[in-house]
């Protein structure tokens, strides 16, 4: 590739935003061409300058004082004031029934964690680098992921399948890792995620279809390890594709 | 999931915003006013932040906004946002590349005077080091407006340090 192609990405590349394939052909194209090298060199350098330069300012200690102070000041009452909703909801919960307001509870932190999932997929669509491991094949998907997360997953044969794998990359929920597997049917791509249950308590039921703005999402949990589908596709297409994972994990 | 209190999340963060927002405000007295408010601020809407996802962006969103809606913000921020985006990202060609030793004082003083968009968002990408998906929900900005956006912020540097360094 040449450096027209490249030096677009000069930036991405010193930020280190570059998707690893394409950093790796990078620094190879690097090796070869003195005006690239040199160019992102002195980015880096620029970089680095703005770096040391925009660390300058220090609050003095009065200032860092006060405001200990006022968060100290409001940590108590507000603890104080917690109690108020607390008792609240506890009367509620005599009266409607404990079980009715987990569930409502329940269901709440469900469609937050949906639309967070669905987000991600958007994200994914609207990148630049979908992909950190691009391959048809499950055999070069799967390994590729040993050792960036933490447990290990199988993947469907698609042959005569609609789907077409088309890659992976590493995803991030509630602060643990999992593995977002981007499949494609006809045009429209679908992801599937998959996260240690632990990371995802608030998904308690043991399977669940749903909407989120057009996208369907089918979820389900097996063997410590929780599902999610996630296309703008018929419920038909889901449904298939969740049939092919259920089938392999 | 552990879930943090408002002071274990916002604390370890004070210096670094203290820093941002002198940056913004190129004042101690105006920077420590926007700290206290953006704690204040973030203290109260901290029910509504969704533990797990990202505290440092959002606290930095509502400092950032709380700026802009100064008096001394809306001064500042107002001419570039509306040429901004509608010039092609173009690339220096190597040609106009030149390596030369970056001095400190001109880089600082580059920084003071790049408009406050460019320079909230190489604050964020070089001081801060976050992730351009980080800057985006920072700035609530799309993902193809953080890069062009911080390539044309780099550039207007480049030409500042360069100029400086001329005269």
């Amino acid at each position: 590739m040449g450096c027209e192609v490249w030096a677009g990405r000069l930036d991405a590349y010193v930020d280190g935003e570059l998707a690893s394939v394409d950093e790796r052909a990078l620094r190879e194209h690097l090796r070869v061409c003195p005006a690239c090298a040199a160019d992102s060199l002195e980015r880096m350098q620029t970089k680095r300058a703005v770096q040391t330069a925009g660390m300058r300012f220090v609050p003095d200690a009065a200032f860092r004082a006060r405001i200990q102070k006022n968060l100290a000041a409001a940590a108590p009452a507000r603890r104080r004031w917690q109690w108020f909703p607390a008792l609240a909801a506890i009367a509620v919960a005599v009266i409607v029934g404990a079980l009715f307001v987990n569930s409502t509870r329940g269901d709440m932190r469900e469609k937050q964690l949906t639309s967070e999932l669905v987000d991600l997929h958007v994200a994914t669509l609207a990148s630049a680098n979908p992909v950190d491991v691009i391959s048809t094949d499950r055999h070069t998907v799967k390994p590729w992921f040993a050792g960036r997360i933490p447990f290990t997953f199988n993947l469907p044969e698609l042959e005569g399948t609609p789907f077409v794998l088309v890659g992976g990359r590493v995803s991030y929920l509630n602060q643990a890792s999992g593995a977002e597997l981007i499949f494609r049917v006809r045009q429209h791509q679908i992801s599937v995620f998959i996260f240690p249950e632990r990371a995802v308590e608030e998904m308690r039921a043991k399977e669940t279809s749903s909407h989120d703005l057009s996208f369907g999402v089918r979820s389900w949990s097996r063997n410590g390890l929780r599902y999610f589908v996630i296309g703008d596709v018929n419920a038909d297409d889901l449904n298939k594709l969740s049939d092919l994972m259920k089938a392999v994990a | 999931m552990v879930s943090l209190s408002f002071e274990e999340l916002a604390l370890p963060l004070l210096d670094r915003l203290y820093n941002f927002a002198h940056w913004l405000t190129q004042d101690r007295v105006e920077a420590e006013d926007l700290v206290q408010e953006t704690f204040a601020k973030a203290l109260k809407g901290f029910s509504s932040f969704q533990q797990g996802t990202n505290f440092r962006a959002w606290i930095y969103r509502i400092l950032r906004n709380t700026f802009l809606t100064s008096r001394t913000g809306l001064k500042a921020a107002a001419p570039v946002e509306l040429e901004e985006e509608m010039l092609p990202a173009s690339n220096e060609t190597p040609e106009s590349i030149l390596l030369e030793r970056l001095d400190q004082q001109q880089v600082r003083r580059a920084l003071e005077e790049l408009p406050v968009a460019y320079r909230e968002i190489l604050l964020l990408c070089e001081v801060e080091e976050m992730s351009y998906t980080e800057i985006s929900s920072t700035l609530a900005i799309p993902m193809g407006t953080v890069m062009s956006r911080l390539s044309r912020a780099r550039r207007a540097l480049r030409e500042l340090v360069r100029g400086s360094g001329r005269s």
